[in-house]
C-alpha cells in the first residue's frame, strides 16, 4: 500500500517524464514531499504558474514530450489558465495536475479552493476531479494518453489534497481504454483516391500546410509530396517550418501579414489542398472570398476542424503524416509548370522587405539570426515581434519555431524559451520579444539564471505596444490609446507621436537583467548585431538580453485589412 | 440557411460534472439549446442525455462533432434522420377556479387526453405528456382560456430510436 502522492510519481516515471514544471502551494505540499530526493525527474521552480505552463509549453512543443505542470489549489491553478488555452488552440499536449482541498472541504470556499476543472473545461482537451484513490492511477495514465493522442491538448488533473494523503494500491495501468475516446489512427483510402483524382485535374493546385503537419512530424513526407507532385506550398504560422523556408515551391505565409505571393495563390488556385489547419480568420481574411474558385481538400485529425470555418470539398479525417504517405502512395506528377512560374514569379516580384532600409531593423536582427545559427530554436511573444519572426525567419523544420498562434498570448515567448532549452540542452535557444510582452513574464530571468541557461533574449523595443500601436495609426486616426509605454501622468494626454521630451523608457532592461544576475546589452545600431550576438554566445551558463531600440513607428506589412480579401493587402513594402 | 427542429441523444459518462461540461461546451460555442434532459440509465455509469434544438445544417454538423470530441461524451445519436418516439412532460397549474372553469378544465383534458392530477376548491392542476410541440398547443390553449391564471413547468424533450419505424 502506497500514498497518492507516490503513484503521482510513479505516474511520472512510467510516462518518462525528465522534467517537471512546478510551483509548490498547501495543497501541492505533499506531492512535493514525495518528489524529494527523486532521481531521474528534474523539478524545474518558475517564478510564476502562467510562466510555468507556458515553458512546459515550449518544453512540449520542441521536444515533441508530454510538458508537465504541478502547481497547487486555488491561484496556483487559475494562474494555468492562459498557458492552458494557449497550449488548447496551438495542439499543445499538457499534463496539469492541480492540488485541491480535501473532498470534504470542496464546495465550502475553503482557502484556496476553486473549481479548477469548471474553470477549466472550455480552455483544455479534457479536465477531471480525482475523487477516489482507487481512480488516481487510472486517471493519470489516461491524462497523458488523452494530451499526446488524436489532435494533442491539455489535461488538467485535480487531485484533492485527501486523496494525496490516501493508501491504496502501488499499482499504474499498462494501457487505457476510454470509452468516449477513439481517436482517429487510419486514412480513408477512397477520401484520399478522391482527393487524388480532384487534383489530376487541376490547373492550379496549391497546398496549404498548417500546424498539423509540424505536429505530426510529417515535414520530411510533406517536401516530398510537394516535390513529387510539383505543386507550390503556402503554410500558416503555425505551419512554418513544414518545408524548408528556402524550398523552391514555398511561397511564404498566408493570412493577414502574409506574403504577397502566397495571398494570391491561394486567391487565385483552382484545387487548395489543406492539410493540418484550422481556415482560423486571421489566414482567410474576407471568409466568402477566401479561395473562392476553388475546390477545397481538407485533411486535419480533428474531424471538428474540417468544415468548420470553411465548407470543404473533400474531407480526410487523419493524422497529416499517415495521410501524406497514403497520397504519395497513390499521387503521380502534375503538369502545372505554368502555374508554378506564376506563383514564383509573384514571389521574386513581391518579396517580404521592410520599408526602412537604414539603421536598426527586425528584418535585419532575424537575417542576422539566420545567416548565423544552425538549425535554432526560436520562440516569439506576441505582436509585431512575432508577425516580422514569421515573415523573415527561415526554418529547417518542425519544432523550431515556437510561438502563440491561435490564442495569442502576451508574454508567452520568454518562459516557452526557458522550457525548450531544458528540453534541448545542446540547441541554440533565441526568445525575440518586445518590450510589452517580456514584461508580462519578466520575473523568469531569475528562473533562467538559476536553471543556469543560456538563452538569448532578443527585445525589440520601440517603447510601445506596437502591433496595436500599427492599427490605431492605420485605422484608429493616429489615436495611441493606451500603447505607449513611456507614458507618464505628466505626459500630453493627446500625445500623437515620441519626440525628445518623452521621459526615458522604464525599465532599463540592461540592468533589470544584470540585477537578476544575467547580462544584458542594449543596442541602437545595425553595426552592433554581430557584437551583440557574440556578446551573447561568451556566457554559457547565463541568459543574456539584448536590447534593440528600433524605431517607435515600425509596421508590419504587408497587412490586411479586417473584413478584406486577402488579395487585397496593403504593401507598403 | 434552413434551421430544423432535430434531436441529438448522447450516452455520456455518469459522474459529476459531465452535464456541466455538454451544457458549457454548447453554450461557450453559442449553441442555443431548446431542451436538454439526462438521467441514468439501465447502467448506472452511463447517463443519457436528449438535446432539442433548432438549428441549421452546418451548425449543426459542428454541433455534433464538438459533442464527439469530448471524452465524457461515449456516444453521440443524431435522431434527424431516424424514426423517434419523443415526449416531454408537461404541467399546468391553473388557479382561481370557478366551478365553470374547472368544468372547462375536464372538458379539455378529456378532449386532448390529458390528465388531472391534483386540485382544490380553486386550483386544477394537468399532467400532459406530449410532443414539445403538442405541450406548446396546450399551453397556448390554456394561456387563452385562463389568461393570467396558469403556471407551466415542463421537463423538455425525451427521445428513443423507434422499434417500427413510424415516428412518434
Amino acid at each position: 500500500m502506497v500514498k497518492g502522492t507516490e503513484i503521482i510519481v510513479k505516474a511520472l516515471k512510467e510516462e518518462k517524464v525528465e522534467t517537471l514544471f512546478a510551483y509548490p502551494g498547501g495543497q501541492a505540499v505533499d506531492i512535493f514531499d514525495a518528489l524529494y530526493g527523486v532521481e531521474g525527474i528534474d523539478v524545474v521552480l518558475p517564478r510564476h504558474e502562467q510562466a510555468l505552463i507556458h515553458a512546459a509549453d515550449g518544453y512540449a512543443r520542441s521536444t515533441g514530450k508530454v510538458g508537465v505542470c504541478l502547481v497547487t489549489s486555488g491561484p496556483g491553478a487559475t494562474n494555468l489558465v492562459t498557458g492552458l488555452a494557449t497550449a488548447n488552440y496551438d495542439s499543445v499536449p499538457l499534463v496539469c495536475i492541480t492540488g485541491q482541498v480535501p473532498l470534504g472541504l470542496m464546495g465550502n470556499d475553503a482557502f484556496q479552493e476553486v473549481d479548477i476543472v469548471g474553470i477549466t473545461n472550455s480552455v483544455s482537451k479534457y479536465a477531471v476531479t480525482v475523487r477516489t484513490r482507487e481512480e488516481l492511477p487510472r486517471i493519470l495514465k489516461e491524462a497523458f494518453y488523452i494530451a499526446r493522442s488524436g489532435r494533442p491538448g491539455p489535461v488538467v488533473v485535480d487531485v484533492p489534497k485527501d486523496i494525496q494523503q490516501a493508501m491504496g494500491e502501488d499499482y499504474y495501468p499498462e494501457g487505457v481504454s476510454i470509452r468516449g475516446y477513439k481517436p482517429n489512427e487510419s486514412v480513408h483510402v477512397g477520401q484520399v483516391k478522391k482527393a487524388v483524382s480532384l487534383l489530376k485535374k487541376s490547373k492550379r493546385p496549391l497546398f496549404l500546410v498548417g500546424g498539423g503537419v509540424n505536429i505530426a512530424g510529417a515535414n520530411d513526407a510533406m517536401r516530398r509530396l510537394a516535390e513529387f507532385v510539383g505543386v507550390p506550398v503556402i503554410t500558416t504560422i503555425m505551419g512554418k517550418g513544414a518545408i524548408p523556408s528556402g524550398h523552391d515551391l514555398y511561397l511564404g505565409n498566408i493570412g493577414i501579414h502574409g506574403s504577397y505571393a502566397a495571398n494570391h495563390a491561394v486567391s487565385e488556385c483552382d484545387v487548395l489542398f489543406s492539410i493540418g489547419t484550422r481556415f482560423n480568420d486571421r489566414i482567410t481574411g474576407k471568409i466568402s472570398e477566401f479561395a473562392k474558385d476553388a475546390k477545397i481538400i481538407h485533411i486535419d485529425v480533428d474531424p471538428a476542424s474540417i468544415s468548420k470555418n470553411i465548407v470543404v470539398d473533400i474531407p480526410i479525417v487523419a493524422d497529416a503524416k499517415l495521410a501524406i504517405e497514403k497520397l504519395l502512395e497513390y499521387a503521380s506528377p502534375l503538369k502545372v509548370e505554368k502555374w508554378v512560374e506564376q506563383t514564383k514569379a509573384w514571389k521574386e516580384q513581391f518579396p517580404i522587405h521592410m520599408k526602412q532600409k537604414e539603421g536598426l531593423t527586425p528584418e535585419k536582427i532575424i537575417r542576422y539570426i539566420n545567416e548565423n545559427f544552425s538549425r535554432p530554436i526560436i520562440t516569439t511573444d506576441v505582436g509585431q515581434n512575432q508577425l516580422w519572426a514569421t515573415q523573415y525567419l527561415e526554418l529547417e523544420g518542425n519544432r523550431q519555431f515556437l510561438t502563440s498562434g491561435g490564442l495569442g498570448t502576451m508574454g508567452y515567448g520568454f518562459p516557452a524559451a526557458i522550457g525548450a532549452k531544458l528540453g534541448n540542452p545542446d540547441r541554440q535557444v533565441i526568445a525575440i520579444s518586445g518590450d510589452g510582452g517580456m514584461q508580462m513574464n519578466i520575473q523568469e530571468l531569475a528562473t533562467a539564471v538559476a536553471l543556469e541557461l543560456p538563452l538569448i533574449l532578443v527585445v525589440l523595443n520601440n517603447g510601445y505596444l506596437g502591433n496595436v500601436r500599427q492599427w490605431q495609426e492605420l485605422f484608429y486616426g493616429k489615436r495611441y490609446s493606451s500603447t505607449c509605454l513611456k507614458y507618464r501622468r505628466s505626459c500630453d494626454r493627446n500625445c500623437g507621436s515620441p519626440d525628445k521630451c518623452c521621459p526615458p523608457y522604464n525599465p532599463d532592461f540592461v540592468k533589470l537583467a544584470e540585477s537578476y544576475d544575467a547580462y544584458g546589452m542594449r543596442i541602437t545600431k545595425e553595426e552592433e548585431i554581430g557584437e551583440a550576438f557574440a556578446y551573447a554566445l561568451s556566457h554559457k551558463h547565463a541568459p543574456t538580453m539584448i536590447e534593440c531600440v528600433i524605431a517607435p513607428d515600425l509596421n508590419v506589412f504587408p497587412m490586411v485589412p479586417t473584413g478584406k480579401p486577402l488579395s487585397e493587402c496593403i504593401m507598403d513594402c | 440557411m434552413e434551421v430544423k427542429k432535430r434531436y441529438i441523444s448522447l450516452y455520456v459518462e455518469n459522474q459529476i460534472g459531465v452535464l456541466a461540461k455538454i451544457s458549457g461546451l454548447l453554450a461557450g460555442k453559442s449553441y442555443n439549446l431548446d431542451t436538454l434532459t439526462v438521467g441514468a440509465t439501465e447502467d448506472p455509469t452511463v447517463s443519457r442525455i436528449t438535446i432539442g434544438l433548432t438549428i441549421d445544417d452546418i451548425t449543426y454538423e459542428q454541433v455534433i462533432k464538438q459533442l464527439n470530441r469530448s471524452v465524457v461524451v461515449i456516444k453521440v445519436m443524431d435522431f434527424s434522420d431516424v424514426p423517434i418516439h419523443k415526449k416531454e412532460l408537461l404541467f399546468i397549474k391553473v388557479s382561481s377556479c370557478s366551478e365553470k372553469d374547472k368544468a372547462e378544465i375536464f372538458r379539455i383534458a378529456q378532449a386532448f387526453s390529458l390528465e388531472i392530477i391534483d386540485y382544490d376548491k380553486s386550483h386544477v392542476m394537468v399532467q400532459c405528456v406530449k410532443t414539445e410541440g403538442g405541450n406548446n398547443d396546450m399551453i397556448a390553449l390554456f394561456n387563452d382560456t385562463f389568461i393570467n391564471r396558469i403556471e407551466v413547468v415542463r421537463g423538455g424533450s425525451v427521445a428513443i430510436e423507434a422499434i417500427s419505424t413510424r415516428d412518434q
